[in-house]
């Protein structure tokens, strides 16, 4: 079966949802969305045991094979693993949907069409072979998201969040094309298998930094990597089952995903390293550290989030040290940066589930008016306690197993030796540890907060009380996941976990069960994160409880120091600052557009002749000069001095006239009989118009005109003169064909019956000139007409009306 | 000759485009006007001065001026008699309608951006 077309399943079923949201108004539309997750995550599922053998499976599609752009459908562990996450957890949020969301309330119609197109937009990253289609897909995750975000558009924080969201991911996107690009064109092929089989040829390609350095900008904006993370906490705006669904288990890690599907090309280079490794560590303190500061339930969780996937982010750094060297150690890194990124899915999605529940049970999300609902919501408490203690990483739960190989990972850092790790590799650790401490307060911050404490039930804008059952039963089934990942490591490890290694490091591993790692939850004694993870509790406990002491210094930050407030200036600024850029020089007058105009003709024209050599004078060409033409060329130019000079209409106009005629007397000495008579007539009628006009138009005046502008003018007019000249007589000089009026000449009687060569040209020769010259008088009469005749000024024309 | 002519119009070039930087209306309408003499006369100079007979078979003429830029020219003025009687046009409905002919101060405002 070609399952490729599986990918669009979603998008073809979003066709239906608008309908059935009419049609079947009795049910919630949900009901129907959630046969597709359900499906899909049934299907891929029979793929696992084949997977987990080290077979993988292949589908494409040719979509334009000209240009070798195809759908591929790829399914090795990598893209399987995220596959039945974005399906597993998909249903679980359409279910969870369908009860927060009311179905008379909400438009429906809407949510899960976006909701549809987005699962097929994650489905296509992450099966996706061919880099173009995986950019496609790429953008229509940011896309969807968008939309999702925006769900509530009346609300104006929704669509701030939404274009933020926007302008980030999609601006990183681009640059994830541009690496895209480069590795096509260095590669010679778009496909992500051949690009990984051709490494050798292009490796030391000197574009292939930046190819990594590109591709890294796409994922860390997706992924909510430092300096990026801005727009994850203001999309929370979305409502709840997105902010699970999109910003904690799926759209988030498709940066992690890139970054795991490309380290088998770019783990060579120290610089994919570092900054993976670095920016992760970087994201993963910073998130954390922010955490404690917000007192939005949402916005703890998001911030959690970015931390998080910094965390995975590093390990996927140093996963991409293993092919540095033959430790052991470093191999158990990328293991732990796919079995963390399982077990976050899993745990922040339920988190996730409770906020939006307490959200909808008792009205509110900020922390400072919540507390005591321990005894009125059991079953969300519990949920919510499991998933904060996975989260800070306590047995017995999922959470705890992943950040004892995460702490194991980062201390063998330190014993890396290359790229000068051995100087810095010490802070790893250092900054994991303290990082690990922040995650456990916020971790105890969220849960006990919310639920411990006095209650405050008089200060809540609804009665508090337990959710429907409907709404706890995805929750729930998160929970159980996170509790049995504990008690079943290995189980996970090898059927999922493993395969996915395997596929992000094929170089390393032949076999799935190869790159298996025995995760254990107590390694004895001696073990180092043990120790360490003692610390965490140890210090964690001590600051949770002394929390209001020195939460204070989060004040110490000054407002306009922050990331949110460079992106907000950041913006404001372009806006601004093209808007003022483009005024200094768009400033309406149409004298200075002349000016634009008339100053680059001119001296484009002018530095062109001389720097190109174009300009000559062949002095043997000229024809003689007669007394006549001079005294002709004087008139003429008196003449357009008059125009200039005279202060008033009629002598300007008398002028105008007399220039006219000495170019009908040129026309004269220069044996253009035909030129002459037109020139004569047409310059009578034209005189003959400004006087009949006179009346009508105004009087010659300034309208004070500064000699620094007549100036200005003067030099302006004067290069466009002198181009003129230079054009003129250098066309002259340069003849390199002959004209080719000699056949005019000779056929003007044979072919032609003429005799007036001038006028057989016009309407024989070049007929459709003389056609559309003629159009052009008609059309120039009518124009005359409508203007004088018609007043649309009482018809809605503004302009007119002042 | 073609000298002294590609200097006359490239002075005409010049007056009429100072002209038509100037800030009255009245003033660019007859920098047009200038501008296409201007343009006809360069037109006749490009192709050279030469030829001692008008272009016109008669009896013992050989040496014909070229007709190929006369008839670009014949076309070319009546092409810009017709656009300069529709600016005086467009110029006096503008004075009529907006009673002014300062090109300075005929520019849209912010509401028209």
């Amino acid at each position: 079966m070609e399952f490729v077309w599986l990918i669009f399943l979603p998008a073809v079923a979003a066709l239906f949802v608008p309908s059935l949201f009419r049609r079947a108004a009795g049910i919630h539309t949900g009901w129907f969305v959630l046969a597709i997750p359900l499906v899909l995550f049934g299907y891929f599922s029979t793929y696992i045991p084949r997977v987990a053998g080290g077979e993988h499976a292949v589908s494409s599609f040719d979509w334009i094979p000209s240009l070798g752009i195809s759908f591929v459908s790829y399914l090795d562990g990598l893209s399987l693993l995220f596959t039945l996450l974005i399906t597993g957890i998909g249903s679980l949020v359409v279910l969870y949907s369908v009860f927060y969301l009311d179905r008379k309330k909400e438009k429906l119609g809407n949510f899960y069409v976006y909701l549809l197109l987005f699962m097929t937009a994650m489905l296509g990253v992450v099966q996706s072979d061919n880099v173009i289609s995986l950019y496609l897909f790429w953008e229509l995750t940011s896309i969807s998201s968008f939309l999702l975000i925006g769900y509530w558009y009346t609300r104006d924080g929704s669509r701030f969040g939404a274009l933020k969201s926007m302008m980030i991911t999609v601006g990183g996107g681009l640059m994830m094309l541009g690496g895209f690009v480069l590795l096509g064109i260095m590669g010679d092929t778009y496909s992500i298998r051949e690009l990984i089989t051709r490494l050798p040829d292009y490796a030391g390609d000197p574009l292939f930094t930046l190819a990594a350095v590109l591709l890294l900008l796409g994922a860390f904006t997706k992924s909510a990597q430092f300096p990026f993370y801005i727009w994850l906490p203001d999309a929370m705006e979305a409502p709840t089952p997105v902010s699970a669904y999109l910003h904690s288990a799926t759209m988030v890690k498709a940066g992690l995903y890139l970054v795991a599907r490309f380290t088998p090309i770019f783990a060579g280079s120290s610089v994919w390293i570092w900054l993976v490794c670095g920016i992760g560590l970087l994201t993963l303190f910073w998130g954390s550290f922010f955490a404690v500061k917000q007192t939005d339930l949402k916005a703890i969780l998001a911030f959690s989030t970015v931390s998080q996937l910094g965390l995975i982010m590093s390990l996927l750094g140093a996963g991409a040290i293993a092919y540095h060297t033959d430790d052991p150690l470093f191999r158990v890194a990328m293991f732990a940066a796919i079995f963390h990124l399982v077990n976050h899915a899993v745990f922040k999605g339920s988190l996730f589930m409770i906020a939006g529940i307490v959200d909808h049970e008792t009205g509110t999300r900020d922390i400072r008016k919540l507390g005591g609902l321990m005894s009125i919501m059991p079953i969300s408490f519990t949920v919510a306690f499991i998933g904060g203690l996975s989260m800070a990483g306590l047995p017995p739960f999922g959470g705890f197993l992943s950040k004892e190989l995460f702490l194991e990972s980062m201390v063998a850092l330190k014993h890396f030796d290359l790229f000068s790790f051995g100087t810095w590799g010490v802070l790893f650790p250092v900054i994991a540890w303290i990082a690990s401490v922040f995650t456990f307060v916020y971790s105890f911050y969220f849960v006990f907060h919310t639920f411990a404490g006095e209650k405050k039930a008089d200060k809540l804008p609804l009665k508090p009380h337990e959710a429907p059952i409907g709404m706890l039963i995805s929750p729930i089934i998160l929970a159980v996941s996170v509790v049995a990942i504990f008690f079943i490591p290995n189980v996970v490890g090898s059927w999922l976990v493993a395969p996915a290694v395997a596929a992000a490091q094929p170089q390393l591993y032949s076999l799935p069960a190869d790159a298996a790692i025995h995760v254990a939850a107590w390694h004895g004694p001696k073990s180092v994160p043990m120790w360490l993870t003692v610390g965490v509790i140890a210090i964690g406990t001590m600051l949770f409880t002394t929390m209001k002491s020195w939460r204070p210094v989060y004040a110490l930050q000054p407002r306009n120091l922050s990331l949110n407030a460079f992106y907000d200036g950041l913006m404001s600024f372009s806006e601004r600052g093209m808007n003022r850029l483009s005024r200094s020089f768009m400033n309406g007058i149409i004298r200075t557009y002349l000016i634009y105009m008339f100053a680059f003709l001119s001296v484009m024209t002018i530095v062109i002749l001389f720097a190109k050599g174009a300009f000559e004078l062949d002095m043997d060409s000229l024809s003689p000069v007669t007394l006549f033409a001079v005294l002709n060329a004087v008139v003429a130019l008196l003449g357009a001095a008059m125009v200039i000079l005279s202060k008033n209409r009629i002598s300007a106009i008398i002028a105008l006239g007399a220039v006219g005629y000495s170019v009908a007397l040129f026309f004269v000495l220069f044996k253009a009989p035909d030129l002459a008579l037109t020139q004569l007539v047409i310059e009578t009628i034209s005189v003959a118009l400004f006087l009949l006009a006179f009346r009508h138009l105004p009087a010659m005046k300034t309208h004070g005109e500064t000699k620094g502008n007549k100036l200005v003018n003067a030099i302006i007019a004067g290069a466009v003169g002198l181009s003129v000249t230079l054009v003129a007589l250098s066309a002259h000089s340069n003849k390199l064909v002959a004209s080719i009026s000699q056949f005019y000449k000779d056929t003007v009687q044979t072919e032609a019956g003429g005799g007036n060569i001038v006028n057989v040209i016009l309407v024989d020769y070049r007929g459709f000139d003389t056609l559309f010259e003629i159009a052009v008088l008609s059309i120039a009469g009518i124009a005359v007409l409508g203007m004088i005749k018609l007043r649309l000024a009482g018809k809605g024309s503004d302009d007119e009306k002042k | 000759m073609e000298l002294l002519m590609a200097i006359v119009a490239g002075l005409l070039f010049t007056a009429a485009i100072y002209l038509i930087l100037s800030r009255s209306l009245i003033k660019v309408v007859l920098g047009t006007g200038l501008l296409s003499h201007g343009a006809h006369l360069f037109i006749l100079t490009m192709g050279g001065l030469g030829g001692s007979a008008p272009p016109v078979l008669a009896d013992g003429a050989g040496d014909f001026a070229d007709p190929l830029p006369q008839a670009l020219i014949l076309t070319a003025i009546v092409i810009s008699f017709g656009v300069t009687a529709f600016i005086l046009v467009l110029a006096y409905r503008t004075y009529a309608v907006h009673e002014t002919d300062d090109l300075s101060l005929m520019k849209g405002n912010d509401e028209h951006d």
